[in-house]
């Protein structure tokens, strides 16, 4: 009990004064991400909206595939894209792993399939005859997708929440790709896992506060959106 | 309607899971024109709506937009921006109501000042200005329904279609916005095309009323001559219930309408039996012309103008309610029907409106004498027998004579009077049992 007291003590002081590392670590998980969400966005809501909206032979499928994605466990996403970015590998030329932007693409892959999963429910909740009545309003394709989008927004903003808010407390992945290097690949989640296992529990305690803090914050704005945008 | 074609379907298919749904050999469609498309679930109403639209691919066939053909000289798009649609569910976007008005100009690029003038013209043209700023989530059915109305009149269409846009409305509300939609439909002078279910519905706004059949347009005409004249049993099984007669209110009074209904001069459609009635109806009846009020005590009356009356046709006077002119035996003689007959609706109405007058055949009985004893029935018309159909446990008769009209029949009714195809019998119906539509 006194180890977490005065971890959170020790946490508290580290916050107050912005440590540098802490600072650091902080600014390095949003970039990373924030990054990583921004590319699942555009990924999962382009093909969650194509498959939501057209019927082809095997969607069933792979409406299955992009549901069963959305658990995608960490760990198996971080060993798949270490073994594709091993120096032997595919991918071994682009020399990013133990980088950011190995993070960022592990991270990216984790997210795509939750952002896809909950856009395609988003689209498919929306009536059907909506889509009529915007061709008949005189839409392109184009515009009559754009329209949907935005009518789908408050949904979408939900699969922002969970993409972000499984990458950023994502660990498996992160480790396995970044490799927790200080200063460069260290991230919330691995500097956490690391300062626990040494015993340095302030430390992790401050790193997880953080990581509270954020997920909360992120999820009150959004859900102050939600919340205003709702009919009375 | 006036000038020449604005629509035209050829050889129409479309087809779903290999089944043909909808099966259209030709429609034309007038400008200005307002064509309502009836039939049960099912039918292809909205299939047809559709199609026309080119919302749907077509398996087959071609649609032309003032001759242009769609897809080959006009593309899709140039064409739906001539169109507008109204569905059951008003489908508005999250966004406040002028934002949903202002929809359609946004997507074809309109500029703001121009839109911001349409938008609150169309708001107040449909009564919803002081909705403007409301989120369209927070409206009732009938303020969400009046949104997509507007919406829908925003782009000046060329052609408005409207698939049962007032189904799911609550009776109040729907009538209200019957009333208007049909005042905006004239004055805007826009095409329509509009499925629904309700008879009532069609006939109050349309031109032309289509019968649609297991994806075929079984009959189409004006209202009366669908309503009353059914092409086969599939139409008649939809519309036969009621027969339909246009008139104009000439009074109204305490509840109830006098109907001057104005019948087609000229030989009957129907084959009339030659028979020799003119004893029984001769010297009963008192003539009047089209433009008198009626008397007080004769309800329902025929009049003869421009008819040659054989003498003894125009004579006594009856006494009593439900009161007639018995001169039609020139009708009965298999001539011609009388040019007007009044008869006696309860129900709302003005004086010179434009009515449609329903009459079910399980409200019209049928009587021996001519004219009938005293009866509480405000309406009472000498008719002939001309068809006698089984219909379940009773018996549907074609009548024809001053009003084509229809009864039901017991067996046991129909055995006691004895009646026969060619008799000519008193057919009544309260002025009550006359449902009164009006017209536009």
């Amino acid at each position: 009990m006194e180890i977490i007291l005065a971890g959170i003590k020790q946490a508290l002081s580290l916050l107050i004064s912005f440590d540098p590392e802490v600072l650091a670590i902080t600014w390095l998980s949003l970039k990373v991400s924030g990054t990583a969400t921004l590319i699942s966005l555009f990924i999962g809501i382009g093909i969650g909206t194509a498959v939501a909206l057209s019927s082809f032979p095997g969607r069933q499928i792979v409406v299955s595939v992009i549901n069963t994605g959305m658990a995608l466990p960490p760990v198996v996403v971080g060993l798949f894209v270490t073994i594709f970015l091993w120096r032997n590998g595919p991918f071994g030329y682009l020399e990013i792993l133990y980088t950011p932007a190995a993070i960022i693409i592990a991270q990216a892959i984790i997210a795509t399939p939750i952002v896809m999963g909950i856009t395609l429910a988003a689209m498919q909740q929306l009536p059907r005859k909506l889509r009529l009545q915007i061709l008949a309003l005189g839409a392109t394709r184009f515009q009559m997708v754009w329209l949907l989008i935005k009518e789908a927004r408050l949904s979408l903003m939900a699969a922002v929440m969970a993409g972000f808010g499984g990458v950023i407390s994502e660990v498996g992945a992160s480790i396995m790709v970044g490799g927790n290097i200080k200063g460069y690949t260290r991230v919330l989640t691995t500097a956490t896992v690391m300062e626990t296992s040494r015993g340095n529990f302030d430390l992790a305690i401050a790193l997880g506060v953080i990581l509270l803090l954020f997920a909360f914050v992120i999820n009150l704005v959004l859900t102050r959106i939600q919340q205003r945008e709702r009919p009375q | 309607m006036n000038g020449g074609s604005i629509l035209e379907g050829r050889d129409i298919q479309v087809r779903r899971g290999g089944r043909l749904i909808l099966d259209v050999a030709s429609l034309n469609i007038a400008a200005g024109e307002v064509l309502s498309v009836i039939g049960p679930n099912g039918a292809g109403k909205t299939t047809l709506l559709q199609a026309l639209s080119v919302l749907l691919r077509l398996n087959r066939g071609e649609i032309r937009f003032r001759g242009a053909r769609i897809g080959v000289d006009i593309t899709p798009l140039d064409y739906r921006r001539q169109l507008a649609m109204v569905f059951q569910e008003a489908l508005l976007f999250d966004a406040t109501v002028t934002a949903n008005v202002a929809a359609g100009l946004r997507l074809r690029g309109t500029d703001a000042g121009e839109a911001k003038r349409i938008v609150a013209a169309k708001l107040e043209q449909f009564g919803i200005s002081s909705l403007h700023d409301r989120s369209a989530k927070t409206l009732s059915g009938g303020e969400a329904q009046r949104t997509s109305l507007a919406r829908a009149f925003a782009i000046g269409p060329q052609i408005l279609f409207l698939d049962e846009p007032f189904a799911a409305l609550d009776p109040p509300t729907r009538e209200s916005l019957i009333e208007d939609l049909s005042r905006i439909l004239r004055e805007s002078g826009a095409t329509a095309i509009m499925a629904t279910h309700d008879q009532g519905e069609a006939l109050r706004l349309s031109d032309r009323i289509a019968v649609m059949h297991e994806g075929r347009i079984a009959q189409i005409g004006p209202p009366v001559e669908v309503m009353n004249h059914p092409v086969d049993e599939s139409v008649a099984a939809f519309v036969g219930v009621e027969m339909i007669l246009a008139g104009r209110v000439v009074q109204y009074e305490r509840g109830t309408a006098t109907v001057a209904i104005t019948n087609d001069v000229g030989p009957p459609k129907l084959s009339y039996p030659r028979g020799n009635p003119g004893e029984i109806l001769s010297g009963t009846g008192r003539e009047r012309t089209a433009g008198e009020a009626p008397g007080e005590r004769s309800s329902a009356s025929l009049s003869s103008d421009g008819m040659e009356m054989p003498p003894e046709a125009t004579g006594g006077r009856i006494d009593g309610e439900g009161s007639c002119v018995w001169e039609d035996a020139a009708v009965m003689g298999g001539r011609r029907r009388p040019a007007t007959v009044f008869l006696e609706a309860a129900g709302e109405a003005k004086a010179g409106e434009e009515v449609f007058c329903c009459i079910r055949p399980e409200h019209v009985t049928l009587a021996r004498e001519l004219p009938p004893g005293r009866t509480s029935a405000r309406n009472s018309f000498p008719a002939i027998i001309n068809r006698i159909i089984p219909a379940g446990p009773f018996y549907k008769l074609y009548l024809d004579g001053s009003l084509p009209l229809s009864a039901y029949i017991t067996a046991q009714s129909l055995e006691e009077l004895d009646l026969r195809i060619g008799m000519t019998v008193t057919a009544s119906f309260k002025a009550t049992s006359v449902h009164l539509i009006r017209r536009g």
